[in-house]
């Protein structure tokens, strides 16, 4: 049972923190422009794409560099020619935009690398176990994933407090007229924003390509789950998102490894059912069974009940 | 708006142009396998293999008939049973009277479900279905009809071989069953329960697990469980990439129980596993491929991976099922399906690697030599995925479906 | 999007015949087109045609009429289909005895039912949230569609059979011919009724707390009873829709009320235009012919779809309906005419480039996905080699040139447009 535990939560952090990866700069963009970003997940998927790309032929470090700068940089063309000329047309057509977009880069991806799965490996260098733990490997892959997603925890946590850019996008994120006023260029804020969010996206779809797979579906899987994140956090709250990827990711992994079902739960109670009723996959319903609608369910209870987010200060 | 009128009008002209060149001599097969998706690389590699199979074993030697041949036509179902139906609709309305289909037993559910709608509702316009993997038992019992042929082994008789050989192994105390969450992981999990249950009463199963198909990108929370429970075995039905996630997470964790299995070899699974599963991994399948059982066979494999070097023949019962309906054609001298149908039932065929196989007219049920085979890079003339690695035939079982008789099956034959 | 209130004209003011007459012509067209399409896969196409136009209607009563952008409305199409495929069964098990025909209804009750439950908490508020809420209780309810087998019936779905039950005139809707009189039936009612709901005191209030939520407050109207109303109506129409997916595919399955689906129509209501209330209607026709007839034909279908979305939300955010409409000033000063020329003049270059870039997205895809050494593609029934320097060349002069005579013709067209739509008075006087 301990093994299970400890490792659980290893893989809980691991998952918990690339979702952080994706949903740092969801939440940022989200605040700043009020522009649920379906697309984010997609950009995601273009970084691990273009680093398998790039690892084809300069290998998977080069990959690891280039690819999250080539995402940022079509992050900002994104915003610069497209979300910034769908303005106009109001939130809801930013919206419907991004959509459409998160379905066009799904298409285009398809069309350039085809339908299957890639084979975009981990390097090397970095297969082989880590460390045994009760006869059970923890692979150096998966360490290397925690040691890049900390990193970039730590480098957001510094520049966005305690760097002069920090304020001025903490103050566009507030009041964009004010700061306007005060002679800052606001839309290029926003579109360095929006690039460096997309980089962070790509930079998480690098490193998450080998383990979680390189396919066309990828960014579909992720993407909701990111939003259930960025709501249940708060808005523009880099701690609250921080808190609910870490919370998403260990229901996760806890749901699969604990094997409870509402029957045991009734057993308590000396409470037994009909194994024929109508309601039978109510009673026999396991945790591991139910683990891919917990985080849906937390979305839907936190817009009812607390629509701030759990560290959010407005709301949506 | 023009853009898709050009297309519309001008693709029109190059389907009617088309379709009046062929029309005249080919028999049509609709191919309804996920082409797309997270099933692709099983379903395309079938593809390859069914018109590898019409083209090299069919068509060069002349066709059917009187000179017919085969044209194999893909449908993308994207593994989904509806989708399935819209494709099969739309392969009816191009005139196809004959369909393949392998991929998920809950498509074949559903396909031959509505193959008899269609066939009861459309005498004069009838379809034959030709399942070549979807091995769910409740296909050719409860569930069975009379247009649906099976040319895999179903997952009870493969299990009922499985069984044995994990039975004959002492060191085996406690197991772990994993599986994907749809009839055919059910069919799995019930089958491993009852035949170990039957065989060996005192081993322990540990865990019993379905996981959503399809679904599960990182298997590193399964193999933390198989992990735990200290399972000394894993039997699993998985395919396709729920497959090469689970081989992956299991070599990751460093778990070196042995994994039985139905489907872990060939499109890319091979490679995965590597030398992480060398004498470690069990199949249970038909057909062999190591050593190769005939000349002609190794012939055929070899011109097949000349043809497309990145795919392997992976499941030479589409080869099977293809000749047969070419016999049944041939007998009888026609392509209506009821005739080809009835003639089919009790075929009797030698496949090209020299095994005689019978088509249980009872059931539908193809009836042949199962075997067990073991992922090694020992003694392989024929690797999977260009890896070194492949499958060396153990143990070959050759009536193991003669104990599964057929049950619950009442069919209904047109009559004629 | 206030295009709305141009089709919100009053209609008391209008003679009855010519209220009545686009409805006779409906009528007359459902009737007529199963002898003008009547092969196999052409009736497949209309019965889906039919019951998206349903589906992509009710749609637009969030969206267009109601101001919600939902991305979760296939969870009322699903339920609505799987209660309906449940009561088939029912029938055909001899449980009760009920006409086949009628079994939408049940669809539409449950889509009401759980309208009802979704939108006591989710109509609270309008723009994101609402949005947020219904992707959560669209992702919600998908997931948990793999898990309650006993109603949704797993991967597999459950499977029906329409053809039990009482027969309507010796009729058992056994072909796909009868069944397509039977969604047209239904079609015709509900678009009826959704049209007469838009014409409501409801259907009015929605648009006004679309427009602005805080005056229709101080009109006397609580906003969110006003689109808990909506939400309700929309729910049932998208259910009956499922029901007749149901009695039309006799199988639903969990994709029914997954995110693709309620991608879909949200797909087909824009593409359409929302802000009209045939606007869905073009939507859905247009996005049944390219998903059923276009995919017969190039694999990268699905490509072209997701570019057309694209520069429809980005060019025309009033849709392929709101390009039609911008004609009807034009129409009514009988100067359509003047714009037939310059269209050619423009549309002919435009037509070379497009069908140069088609070709040349087409041409790649067959390189990459073909066998190695197989060359030989056929497009528009042209035969050639994917790999022959010659036919880049043609590609690539398509675009250029077409896209260069295109650009040329610009000027003219606005020219031509600007007198179009001049009132007659200063036509005389100015125009080039």
């Amino acid at each position: 049972m301990l093994e299970l535990i400890f490792f659980s939560l290893l893989n809980g952090i691991v998952t918990g923190l690339l979702l952080f990866m994706l949903a740092s700069g969801l939440t940022l963009i989200f605040s700043m422009m009020g522009v649920l970003n379906f697309a984010h997940a997609s950009f995601y998927m273009l970084g691990a794409y273009f680093a398998y790309t790039i690892s084809i032929y300069l290998g998977f470090w080069v990959g690891l560099i280039v690819a999250p700068i080539l995402v940022g940089l079509m992050g900002a063309v994104v915003e610069r020619y497209g979300l910034r000329y769908v303005h106009r047309w109001g939130h809801v057509a930013e919206l419907i935009f991004t959509f459409g977009l998160a379905f066009l880069i799904e298409e285009v991806v398809q069309f350039i690398w085809g339908k299957d799965t890639k084979a975009y490996h981990e390097p090397e260098i970095l297969q082989f176990p880590l460390f045994t733990f009760f006869g059970q490997n923890f692979p150096a892959y998966k360490a290397f994933m925690l040691l890049i997603s900390i990193g970039i925890f730590i480098m957001l946590l510094l520049i966005l407090t305690r760097s002069r850019v920090g304020l001025i996008i903490q103050a566009a994120i507030h009041k964009p007229n004010m700061t306007a006023m005060l002679g800052h260029n606001v839309p290029l804020v926003f579109m360095g924003v929006f690039g460096v969010g997309c980089a962070l996206a790509g930079l998480a779809g690098v490193i998450a390509g080998p383990a979680l797979g390189t396919f066309p579906g990828m960014a579909f899987v992720l993407g909701s789950i990111v939003f259930v994140i960025v709501v249940v956090g708060g808005l523009g709250s880099l701690t609250g998102a921080f808190v609910a990827s870490l919370l998403i990711g260990l229901l996760q992994t806890f749901a699969i490894a604990l094997d409870y079902s509402v029957n045991d739960l009734l057993q308590i109670f000396n409470i037994s059912f009909d194994a024929d009723s109508a309601f039978r996959d109510l009673w026999t319903l396991s945790l591991p069974q139910i683990a891919p609608i917990l985080p849906y369910l937390l979305l839907i209870l936190i817009l009812i009940f607390r629509p701030t987010g759990l560290f959010g200060n407005r709301e949506t | 708006m023009k853009l898709r009128s050009t297309i519309l009008i001008s693709a029109a002209v190059a389907a009617l142009t088309a379709f009046t060149a062929q029309a005249a001599d080919t028999i049509k097969i609709a191919f309804i396998d996920p082409l797309s998706g997270p099933f692709a690389a099983t379903g395309t590699s079938g593809y390859k293999q069914a018109q590898f199979a019409a083209d090299m074993l069919i068509n060069k030697k002349g066709g059917v008939i009187d000179g017919q041949m085969f044209e194999i036509v893909g449908f993308d179902n994207k593994i989904s049973p509806k989708e399935s139906l819209v494709q099969l609709k739309r392969a009816i309305g191009e005139g196809i009277h004959y369909i393949m289909q392998g991929n998920s037993s809950g498509v074949a559910n559903a396909l031959t479900d509505a193959v008899k709608k269609h066939n009861d509702r459309n005498p004069e316009d009838l379809v034959l279905f030709m399942n070549y993997s979807a091995v769910d038992p409740a296909l050719t019992n409860e569930k069975c009809n009379f247009w649906h042929f099976r040319f895999d082994a179903n997952a009870n008789i493969k299990m009922n071989a499985l069984t044995d050989v994990i039975a004959a192994d002492d060191s085996i105390k406690k197991v772990y069953i994993i599986g994907q969450d749809y009839s055919f992981g059910k069919a799995v999990a019930a089958g491993a329960v009852k035949y170990l249950g039957e065989k060996r009463p005192d081993i322990e199963i540990v865990g019993n697990e379905l996981h959503p198909i399809g679904k599960v990108k990182d298997f590193t929370p399964y193999a933390t469980k198989i992990r735990a429970s200290e399972a000394d075995a894993i039997i699993t039905g998985n395919w396709g990439a729920d497959m090469v996630g689970l081989a992956k997470a299991i070599g990751d964790a460093g778990i070196d129980a042995p994994v039985y299995t139905y489907y872990a070899a060939n499109d890319g699974i091979t490679k995965t596993i590597g030398a992480s599963g060398k004498d470690k991994i069990r199949l249970v399948h038909e057909g062999r491929v190591n050593p190769p059982p005939t000349d002609e066979y190794k012939a055929y494999h070899l011109a097949f991976k000349e043809k497309y070097p990145e795919a392997d023949i992976s499941q030479f019962r589409i080869a099977n099922a293809l000749v047969m309906l070419a016999n049944a054609m041939n007998e009888t001298k026609s392509t209506d399906p009821a005739k080809v149908a009835m003639a089919l039932e009790g075929m009797e065929y030698t496949t090209i690697q020299g095994d005689k196989v019978v088509m249980r007219a009872e059931d539908h049920q193809l009836m042949q030599p199962i075997s067990i085979s073991v992922h090694t890079d020992e003694n392989i003339v024929l690797d999977s995925d260009n890896s070194g690695y492949g499958l060396v035939t153990e143990k070959t079982i050759s009536a193991a479906d003669a104990d599964i008789p057929p049950s619950g099956c009442n069919m209904e034959r047109p009559a004629s | 999007m206030s295009e709305i209130t141009k089709t919100a004209s009053p209609v008391m003011a209008r003679p009855l015949m010519k209220t009545l007459l686009p409805w006779i012509g409906f009528f007359i067209l459902l009737l007529a087109l199963p002898n003008i399409f009547s092969s196999n896969v052409g009736l497949y196409t209309m019965n889906l045609m039919g019951i998206f136009i349903i589906f992509a209607l009710s749609y637009n009563m969030l969206l267009g009429q109601g101001g919600m952008l939902s991305f979760g409305h296939a969870v009322y199409f699903g339920l609505g289909g799987f209660m309906s495929v449940h009561f088939m069964n029912y029938i055909e098990d001899g449980d009760f005895t009920f006409p086949m025909y009628l079994i939408p209804i049940f669809g539409g009750l449950i889509g009401l039912v759980f309208g009802i439950i979704i939108g006591s908490f989710s109509t609270r508020r309008a723009g994101t949230v609402f949005a947020m809420i219904s992707l959560g209780v669209g992702e919600l309810m998908a997931a948990s569609s793999l898990i309650f087998v006993a109603f949704f019936g797993g991967e597999e779905g459950v499977s029906g059979d329409r053809t039990t039950g009482p027969e309507l005139a010796g009729i058992n809707f056994g072909q796909d011919i009868h069944i397509y009189y039977l969604i047209a039936g239904w079609v015709f009612v509900t678009v009826a009724l959704m049209y007469l709901f838009s014409r409501t005191p409801a259907g009015r209030m929605a648009n006004a707390v679309r427009d602005n939520a805080e005056r229709a407050e101080f009109v006397g109207y609580s906003q969110r009873k006003v689109r808990f109303v909506s939400f309700c109506a929309s729910g049932f129409f998208a259910g009956i829709a499922g029901g007749l997916f149901a009695l039309n595919f006799e199988i639903v399955t969990e994709e029914n009320l997954n995110a693709l689906t309620s991608g879909t129509v949200l797909l087909m209501a824009y593409i359409g235009g929302v802000g009209f209330f045939i606007g869905p209607i073009v939507g859905a026709v247009v996005f049944t012919l390219l998903q059923s007839i276009l995919s017969n034909y190039t694999d990268i279908w699905q490509l072209y779809v997701g570019i057309l979305f694209v520069l429809t939300v980005m060019y025309v955010p009033q849709g392929l309906t709101g390009i039609i409409m911008m004609h009807t000033a034009a129409w009514r000063m009988r100067q359509v005419g003047a714009l037939v020329m310059p269209y050619l003049r423009i549309g002919i270059p435009a037509l070379a480039m497009l069908t140069g870039i088609a070709a040349f997205l087409e041409t790649i895809h067959h390189m990459r996905s073909s066998v190695e050494g197989d060359t030989a593609m056929s497009l528009m029934g042209i035969e050639f080699n994917s790999h022959s320097i010659v036919a880049w060349i043609v590609i690539l002069a398509l675009i250029v040139v077409g896209g260069y005579l295109t650009r040329s013709q610009l000027p003219q067209l606005r020219d031509a447009w600007e007198t179009a739509n001049k009132p007659p008075a200063q036509r005389e006087g100015g125009g080039s």
